[in-house]
């Protein structure tokens, strides 16, 4: 007779060849650039939220002239530690658009804390036309993808470097960066030395902004990271109590089956 | 704990339920929930892989529970979906937490519901007298990947709108009736604002068909009993237990660790589930560099990738799936449990091998080093069905099945 193979040996060989896709694919991805040891990654990850703070402070200053962050609103932005008050503070000082006067003109007001963040071109068409071609990227969600696309975005803003003797740009008004696919960008450097002055005291090197700003976009991505870890932690402690409580059962009601 | 707990819970109706008394007489509802799932009778060797089902039905729940409060703040429109999933996800109170848990739960659902295909497959599941049993859970599982497509569409990202866009080429290259056929069923050319509101209702009514079906699924069981691990049948009284309180605590057990993995995904690991191409809203004028479907649909995907000829990729990707409803039929031997079966056994280890080969092949199916291996891998899941099914019986030498449940530990 041919002895039975032991059954949870076959679900773990199962689970192992399940886990055999990700592997691959991780040590395909693994990138060129940099590491940084984020503070948001990991299952006990967590934002700096000064960091974000400032973060933001950049992304007003440097980014949202191109770059819109526009599925946020004003209030959302208490999760970053900002009181309602400050908020309404900062938003007071944009101007967004809200509907046309009697001659159909534009008309503009100060934000408050129900509107979505500004953004930087009212269409499309217009966003093209001001940046080579290409719509510069919405900020919600570009920072998926937590530790790898931090790097990445950090590697950006830390990759105009000298262009090589040979370099010619394909199109007008491209630059040289050493990380961005094709080493082509439509951006220009966005940071400049001391280009924000942080509230808190912070030296404002350029990698401390690069740095602020990208825990900034990853933030926007994951707005719910702090609040999800600290009740998936009290969650994972209920149920590993219950774990222990059913398998208590299970034998206790199995002692008796020869 | 009492040696045997069944006889306390023969007497439901004492003087005092007379209200039960009186509903159990006009629809007798008691009777059968004592008869179905607290006396039933189960072989006393089921080992983890019978769980999947309990823990397949609690998935079901979640994902209703979940589904139904998600709809509420969802909008069906091509301007308005990826917005209003925003919104759910940074502004709905916990609203987060539903489409986390949702999200989680769906891949799981896959997952639990690929380990119980497995043990069908592995333990003879579909050998008589269970093929509606094996029928009615093939015909679940189309349902569940139909809703799992439909409900991937829903978020209008760039994967929703280019994963609809691939299935639309693939149905118009049936012919004669393909173009149109894509045209009824996306209610046009490209995916569009139509398309999103067929896809929102076929997700949100599936989810009741499913039941129903679950229903059927559930009551087949119970008329034929369950398989067990040694695949004969019990005989007498002591080879089996009452699914109350044995099964339930053991299905418990596992129903809490699939718990705990819905946790470390829903709370930890979110982000292993997603695709980011997922978060920018859906652009048809801009292709993304890798189109993938969701892990559980790569291997059919990679059969699409694999054949130069998309209606020949089209039908062997559906025959892969059509396939499995004639396994009761091709399979000629009449030994169930492919314990006592070595031959079948490695051919099924070779199988999932194979399936896990075209999978990877779905999803890195630029790299052409992977073609033939694909290729190899697609012709073998065929030849496990048609060839290895049906011949194999005649090369396995005369086993001898143990006679009963109970031997294992008496004799050996």
């Amino acid at each position: 007779m041919v002895k039975p193979i032991k059954n949870v040996s076959f679900l773990f060989c199962f689970l192992f060849t399940c886990l055999f896709i990700p592997l691959i694919s991780y040590a395909q991805n693994k990138p060129a650039y940099k590491q940084y040891p984020w503070s948001f990654t990991g299952i006990f990850g967590n934002y700096d939220l000064s960091s974000v703070q400032r973060g933001y402070m950049v992304y007003r200053k440097a980014c949202a002239s191109c770059h819109s962050v526009q599925y946020m609103r004003y209030a959302d932005l208490q999760q970053m530690g900002l009181t309602l008050d400050q908020i309404d503070k900062i938003a007071k000082t944009d101007q967004i658009l809200d509907g046309k006067d009697a001659s159909g003109k534009d008309l503009y007001r100060a934000a408050t804390l129900v509107d979505y963040l500004p953004a930087p071109y009212s269409n499309q068409l217009m966003a093209k036309s001001v940046n080579a071609g290409k719509v510069p990227l919405d900020f919600s969600r570009y920072g998926m993808g937590m530790g790898q696309q931090a790097d990445y975005i950090m590697a950006i803003l830390m990759g105009y470097q000298n262009p090589p003797a040979d370099f010619k740009p394909d199109q007008e008004g491209m630059v040289y960066n050493q990380y961005f696919p094709g080493h082509q960008i439509a951006m220009r450097s966005p940071l400049t030395k001391d280009g924000v002055k942080y509230a808190d005291g912070t030296p404002a090197t350029i990698e401390q902004q690069a740095k602020d700003v990208t825990t900034f976009l990853s933030w926007t991505a994951h707005p719910h990271l702090i609040e999800r870890h600290r009740i998936g932690i009290m969650v994972m402690i209920y149920v590993a109590f219950i774990a222990i409580l059913t398998l208590l059962v299970k034998r206790k009601v199995w002692s008796n089956v020869k | 704990m009492t040696q045997d707990p069944e006889p306390h819970l023969n007497q439901v109706s004492s003087k005092k339920h007379t209200f039960s008394e009186w509903i159990e007489k006009r629809f007798p509802v008691f009777s059968t929930f004592r008869r179905e799932y607290i006396q039933f009778p189960m072989p006393r060797n089921l080992n983890i892989w019978w769980a999947f089902g309990a823990v397949l039905c609690v998935t079901l729940l979640l994902m209703l529970a979940t589904g139904i409060f998600l709809a509420l703040s969802y909008t069906p429109s091509a301007e308005e979906a990826f917005a209003s999933i925003e919104m759910i996800e940074r502004r709905v109170p916990s609203g987060w937490l539903l489409r986390s848990l949702h999200m989680a739960g769906s891949n799981l659902f896959l997952v639990f519901l690929y380990l119980h295909l497995f043990r069908g497959l592995y333990y003879g599941s579909y050998k008589n007298p269970r093929e509606l049993v094996w029928l009615s859970g093939l015909l679940l599982m189309l349902m569940v990947m139909m809703t799992a497509f439909a409900g991937y569409i829903l978020p209008w990202g760039q994967m929703s709108y280019w994963a609809a866009n691939v299935v639309i080429q693939a149905i118009s290259s049936i012919p004669f009736i393909g173009e149109g056929l894509a045209h009824w069923l996306m209610g046009g050319s490209s995916p569009s604002d139509l398309t999103l509101h067929r896809y929102f209702v076929l997700h949100f009514a599936m989810a009741f068909f499913i039941i129903a079906v679950v229903f059927i699924h559930v009551i087949c069981v119970h008329v034929v009993k369950s398989n067990n691990p040694k695949g004969i049948e019990p005989k007498t009284k002591e080879e089996t237990l009452p699914f109350y309180p044995y099964y339930v605590a053991k299905d418990g057990v596992v129903i809490v660790g699939a718990i705990i993995l819905l946790v470390l995904l829903a709370f930890f690991f979110p982000d292993l589930l997603t695709n980011s191409e997922n978060y920018t809203p859906a652009n048809p004028l801009e292709t993304p560099a890798n189109i993938a479907p969701e892990w559980y649909f790569l291997p059919f995907y990679g059969i699409l990738q694999l054949i130069p000829y998309k209606f020949l990729g089209l039908l062997l990707s559906v025959g892969s799936i059509m396939v499995l409803f004639a396994v009761p039929w091709l399979d000629r031997s009449p030994i169930k449990s492919a314990n006592y079966r070595p031959l079948y056994r490695i051919a099924l280890f070779l199988l999932v091998l194979s399936f896990v080969m075209l999978g990877i092949v779905g999803k890195y199916h630029s790299h052409t080093g992977l073609i033939w291996l694909g290729r190899l891998a697609l012709f073998y899941y065929y030849a496990h069905f048609l060839l290895i099914l049906p011949f194999s019986a005649r090369f396995e030498l005369k086993r001898t099945l143990p006679t009963s449940l109970l031997d294992e530990k008496g004799h050996k």
